[in-house]
Order: C-alpha cells, then sequence, then structure tokens
C-alpha cells in the first residue's frame, strides 16, 4: 500500500477501439498496483482484456486504440498521456515486453545477433563489439551456451523454446524495471513451459524485474505470481494474493475457472465448465457482466453494476451476492454445479 | 566482462536449465536456398546469362564496336559484307556499331527507370500502409489518379513540350510507373505490420524508421525485386516504342527503337531486313530474357512451393 515503493500504478484505465462508428469499450475501471520485484498474475478467458491491459501499458494499441480514462502511473509518473518519443525510451529500457508466440516474435529475415545487437544498441551506448559480447553473454544467460554459432543463425532453424528464450534474452538485455509477459508459455509444449517459467524466475531474483504475467493458464499462475487479478469481460472481478485466491476464490468466476481445472486427486469426473462464453464488448449485459452465466445470479445483478470492494485486506471482489454475504457462496455454486451436471 | 551491466553470476547459472544444443545453419543458407531453387528453371539461368552479356556488350562497346555508330563509313544501305558484318543503314552508318552502341541506351533506360519508380514507389508505399489513416488515404488516391491517366497519351504531350531525349523518357516512364510499385509495396506492408515481431520490435523500442527499414523493408523486397525485373523488360519497350514513333532517343543517337523506324517504309522492309532484324531481335532477346529472370525470381522467392 505504501506509495513509493508501487513500481507500476494501473489506476482506473479504460481502453477503447474505434470501430468507425464509436469508441468501443474494450477494458474499464482496470486499477492494481505492482511493486518492484513482485509478480502479478493477469488471468482471464480469451477476449477478456487481459493483453489490451498490457498493450496500453506499452502503447500498442495501433491506429484505432486509445486510452480514454485513467491514469498509467510507472515510477510514479503517468505514462498514459505521454508521446510516442517519451515512450520509446520506456519500452525495451524500463518495460519490456515477451509475446505469445516466439515462432513469429522474431524477424525472419534478420539474424539472431542482428536483432539482439541492435536492441542492445538502441538504449545503451556500447559499441557494436560490445553489444555483441553482451549478447553472447545474455544468450548464455537465456541457457543457450552456444551462443556465439546461434548470433549468426535464422530464427525458422531454432525451436520454439529456444526462440523464446532469445525473446526473454531481448527483453531482459536492457534490465528493465518491469516485464510484461502475453501468455510466454502457450504456445509452448509442456516441459518446455516448465524451463521457461523456470527461467523468468531465476532472471527475475537477479535483476529483481517485476513481472506481469498474463495467461489463462491457472496452473502457470500458481507457480509463478505473488497476486492475481481476475478479469471478466474487461473488468477486473476478484484480486488477492495467490494462496487467498486459490485457498478461498470468491467471485462465481473464479470460482468456477477454479473447479474446470482437471485434477488428479479424486475420482475420475467429467469437468466442470462454465456455461455459455463471454458476452462480445459491444453488447455488454446490463447489471454485472457475469450475470448471464452466473448460478447465483439475482434481480439485482440484473440491474445494477456491482464495484470492486475489498473484502478482507488486499482482497478485492466485485459481485454483489459476495457483498452481501448473505448465503456461504461456495455451498451453493458447488450444489448448483452438481445439480446441473446430474441433469 | 566488466562491460556488462549484468555480472555472470555463476551460482544462478546452474538453475538456468539449458535448452537442447543447437546445429547453426550458415549465415547465407538463405541465399543458397534461393540459389538452388533459381538454378532449377532452366530458361531463367538462360535469361540471366544472356542478360550478363548484353551488360558487358553495353560496357565494352568502344572496344567491342568495329566503327564509331555516328559516323558514316560506307555507302547507302550496303548488304552485310566482310566490312560491315551487318551492312550499313540508309545513311552508311555501320548498322552492327548502332546495333551494340544502342544496348548501352536501352539497358540505361530500363535500370535507371525501375531503379528511380522503385525507390520512389518503395517509399510511398511504406510510409503509406505504416501509418495509415488520412495520409494513406491521400496517398492512394493520388496513385489512384496517375493510374487513371491514358498513359501513352501523356508521355507523349509530356516529350513534344519538354523535347525527347533520354533523361526525358526515363523521368517520364518513372512518373507513370511508381503508382503500381506502391500498390504492391502497401499491400505487404499492410500485412506484414501486423505481424508479432513488428510489434516486438515497437515493445523493445525501436525507432520508427529502424522498423520501416530495417525490419519491414527486408520483408517486403521479394515482390519489389520481382516487380522491378518486369518493369526493366517495359521500360525497355516503351523507349523501343516511343523511339520508333520518333518521340524517342533522336538519331544520330543509336537506339533500337529508331533504328526500326527505317523499317517503316515498304521497301526497307521487303529489300533490306538487315536494317530492321537485328534491332528487332535484339529487343526480343533481352526483354525475353529478363522477363524470364523475372520468372525465374518469383518462382525462387515464393516459398509456398
Amino acid at each position: 500500500m505504501n506509495h513509493i515503493t508501487n513500481l507500476l500504478e494501473i489506476d482506473r484505465l479504460q481502453t477503447v477501439f474505434w470501430n468507425g462508428k464509436e469508441d468501443v469499450v474494450a477494458v474499464q475501471d482496470i486499477s492494481f498496483n505492482l511493486k518492484a520485484g513482485e509478480t502479478i498474475g493477469i488471468v482471464g478467458e480469451s477476449g477478456c482484456g487481459k493483453s489490451v491491459t498490457s498493450l496500453s501499458i506499452m502503447r500498442l494499441l495501433g491506429n484505432n486504440g486509445r486510452i480514454k480514462q485513467g491514469e498509467i502511473r510507472f515510477n510514479g509518473q503517468n505514462i498514459a498521456d505521454n508521446s510516442e518519443k517519451e515512450l520509446r525510451t520506456l519500452r525495451g529500457k524500463e518495460i519490456s515486453m515477451i509475446f505469445q508466440e516466439p515462432m513469429s516474435s522474431l524477424n525472419p529475415v534478420l539474424t539472431i545477433g542482428h536483432q539482439l545487437v541492435e536492441m542492445i544498441q538502441c538504449h545503451t551506448s556500447l559499441t557494436r563489439r560490445e553489444a555483441k559480447a553482451y549478447a553472447i553473454e545474455m544468450l548464455h544467460k537465456v541457457g543457450l551456451p552456444h551462443g556465439k554459432n546461434l548470433m549468426n543463425t535464422y530464427p525458422h532453424t531454432l525451436s520454439g523454446g529456444m526462440r523464446q528464450r532469445i525473446m526473454i534474452a531481448m527483453a531482459l538485455s536492457c534490465k528493465p524495471k518491469l516485464l510484461i509477459a502475453d501468455e510466454p508459455t502457450t504456445a509452448l509444449d509442456v516441459t518446455i513451459q516448465a524451463q521457461i517459467l523456470e527461467l523468468m524466475k531465476v532472471l527475475q531474483q537477479e535483476s529483481k524485474a517485476a513481472i506481469m504475467l498474463i495467461t489463462h493458464d491457472l496452473g502457470v499462475v500458481a507457480e509463478m505470481a505473488d497476486r492475481v487479478v481476475v478479469m471478466y469481460a474487461g473488468q477486473i472481478v476478484e484480486s488477492a494474493d495467490v494462496f487467498t485466491l486459490f485457498r478461498e476464490p470468491k467471485h462465481p468466476y473464479t470460482q468456477g475457472l477454479m473447479a474446470s481445472i482437471p485434477s488428479i486427486h479424486g475420482a475420475n469426473e467429467r469437468l466442470q465448465a462454465i456455461p455459455g462464453t463471454v458476452p462480445s464488448i459491444t453488447k455488454m449485459p446490463e447489471g454485472c457482466r457475469f450475470h448471464t452465466r452466473c448460478a447465483l445470479a439475482t434481480n439485482r445483478c440484473r440491474q445494477e453494476q456491482p464495484e470492486l470492494k475489498s473484502v478482507a485486506g488486499e482482497h478485492q471482489v466485485r459481485c454483489w451476492v459476495v457483498e452481501e454475504q448473505t448465503i456461504p457462496l461456495s455451498n451453493i455454486v458447488n450444489s448448483r454445479q452438481q445439480e446441473a451436471s446430474v441433469l | 566482462m566488466a562491460l556488462s551491466p549484468y555480472e555472470l553470476d555463476e551460482g544462478s547459472m546452474s538453475a538456468v536449465i539449458p535448452a537442447e544444443s543447437v546445429k547453426p545453419e550458415t549465415e547465407d543458407a538463405f541465399l543458397k536456398q534461393l540459389f538452388t531453387r533459381f538454378i532449377r528453371h532452366k530458361l531463367a539461368v538462360a535469361g540471366l546469362v544472356i542478360t550478363v552479356l548484353l551488360i558487358l556488350v553495353a560496357l565494352l562497346a568502344p572496344w567491342i564496336a568495329p566503327n564509331d555508330p555516328k559516323e558514316v563509313t560506307g555507302v547507302f544501305s550496303a548488304p552485310p559484307s566482310a566490312e560491315h558484318w551487318l551492312g550499313t543503314d540508309q545513311v552508311g552508318r555501320d548498322v552492327l556499331s548502332r546495333l551494340i552502341y544502342a544496348t548501352q541506351i536501352s539497358l540505361i533506360v530500363g535500370f535507371v527507370t525501375v531503379a528511380l519508380y522503385v525507390t520512389v514507389g518503395t517509399l510511398i508505399g511504406i510510409v503509406s500502409a505504416y501509418f495509415g489513416g488520412w495520409l494513406d488515404m491521400l496517398i492512394m488516391r493520388i496513385t489512384d489518379m496517375f493510374m487513371a491517366f491514358p498513359f501513352l497519351m501523356v508521355i507523349l504531350v509530356v516529350i513534344s513540350i519538354l523535347g525527347s531525349n533520354m533523361t526525358t523518357i526515363i523521368l517520364v516512364l518513372a512518373l507513370f510507373s511508381w503508382p503500381s510499385v506502391a500498390r504492391l509495396v502497401r499491400g505487404s506492408v499492410l500485412s506484414i505490420k501486423q505481424l508479432d515481431y513488428i510489434n516486438a520490435g515497437v515493445a523493445l523500442g525501436l525507432s520508427t524508421p529502424r522498423i520501416l527499414f530495417r525490419h519491414i523493408f527486408p520483408n517486403a523486397v521479394g515482390p519489389i525485386i520481382v516487380n522491378a525485373t518486369f518493369g526493366i523488360a517495359s521500360a525497355i519497350m516503351s523507349e523501343a516504342g516511343l523511339s520508333f514513333l520518333g518521340m524517342g532517343v533522336q538519331p544520330p543517337t543509336a537506339s533500337w527503337g529508331n533504328m526500326l523506324t527505317d523499317a517503316q517504309s515498304l521497301t526497307v522492309l521487303t529489300d533490306q531486313p538487315w536494317l530492321w532484324v537485328p534491332p528487332g531481335a535484339m529487343i526480343l532477346l533481352t526483354v525475353l530474357a529478363i522477363n524470364f529472370v523475372g520468372d525465374g525470381l518469383r518462382d525462387a522467392l515464393d516459398t509456398r512451393q
């Protein structure tokens, strides 16, 4: 809660996209903080606004997107209205990003060495030779010991895991204070996933960088994050530290997410699924955005939009039912879902 | 390494799991692949050989031409003989020498025109696609305007105003050819700029010109090269056509086109084939050769095959 120790503060962020007729709201009322060295997990289904949130920080919103409201404070400075030029000094040096698809996030016609050296020279005053030596060292750091040979190869000759390692090397080469990882392991197979996550952890401890980890994989979150933000339909529905969230998820959506993880313990049951899909951003339901899929929805949920309210310390939930706390929520959800699966 | 912002910590290194080892390919693997694909196209190789020969002929013209192309060295309209291998023209100049010097004109017109308009078209296309919005709109409407002009008529008008010489022809041809390159480049940049590695480049803090010319341009270069190759052939044809009509390169300077002008008279056409068959054959050969090279390049650069 200390103002000074927050590296990143996002305050009531609203990002909109112009569809030719009107502004379509992609995310709204997003607020969370991130301290130096901390890892925050941002979880949610496809299309819930996870990526838009991260792209808003980097301002990679394309020609149609813009931040309409709210502030993004990095090191206490609002960067939401920064010019392209000011942003360029932050991008790569202070805030770096790793993308989902390692297969397509390296330029296919340039060598690995070229891309690394370019990145390093862009943000430091190293000479070409020094930058090269440093690039080889970075490759070594991310577990690619044959850096010298790798420098002259093109991306298509490397595997997905190796490319993601190279992306990490590029992203961390200028010691950024914040690393945004947008589904960094989604496109990799499971064994490589574990390696990459481990690598990110080790390098984080070394560089003290804060990580904003965007994922739909709760396993990855449990492994990596200190705190978790759960997003649904462009809003934060629940945020808590990772232990609290996994032990006592409050929001029906979070509970649904938890229930949909296959378990290796217990009987061989049919997987739980949350019925329905995320509403389209042009046709948001009135009231709580989750009410169309929620087993507990009341009349109030259909009419009034709930606010993100603290239930205990830093544990915040956006739900009328939780706020009213009339019934022990988890029991009802479980029994209703069992009923549904019986039917 | 003292220069490194990071100190290499052996302790933490052991915690990092190394990736599987690499068998690195050589740096020029791409070019090698391109070469093997190109070699497979026999006509393209033949075209390339002929094009190289033509370039040599143009460069070495002063040494290999038996006579001065502008000087009267024999009788009028003499048929081929030991002294004048391809005979003489209606003024008594050596046809072979004129043919050799005309190679210079054709190749200069072909290459310079294309270099000019490909550069301009590429720049305009990249800028238009990358920045988008009203700028893209404006630029594309201007290219539409240029493409809607009756090309040949405007060329004739411009040349009759500015006078006809090689420079004018090059400038006018370039002026009306850049829009097709601009549209081509715009199309490929529009698709390339959506790709992850361009976003990654922006996210890593690279400057806009660097992204445009070091990251996007190399990825769009394939179609540009192919287009340029066909452009050379078509510029050579246009020059020949204009010169044939008397609107191009003016005598006494020799060009294949103005050498053909003689064939406008029926007696030349029927009785003096040495005056028009060689320049006609040269135009045909050059254009075919360059088009085959273009075909070969297109197939070699097309990674879908």
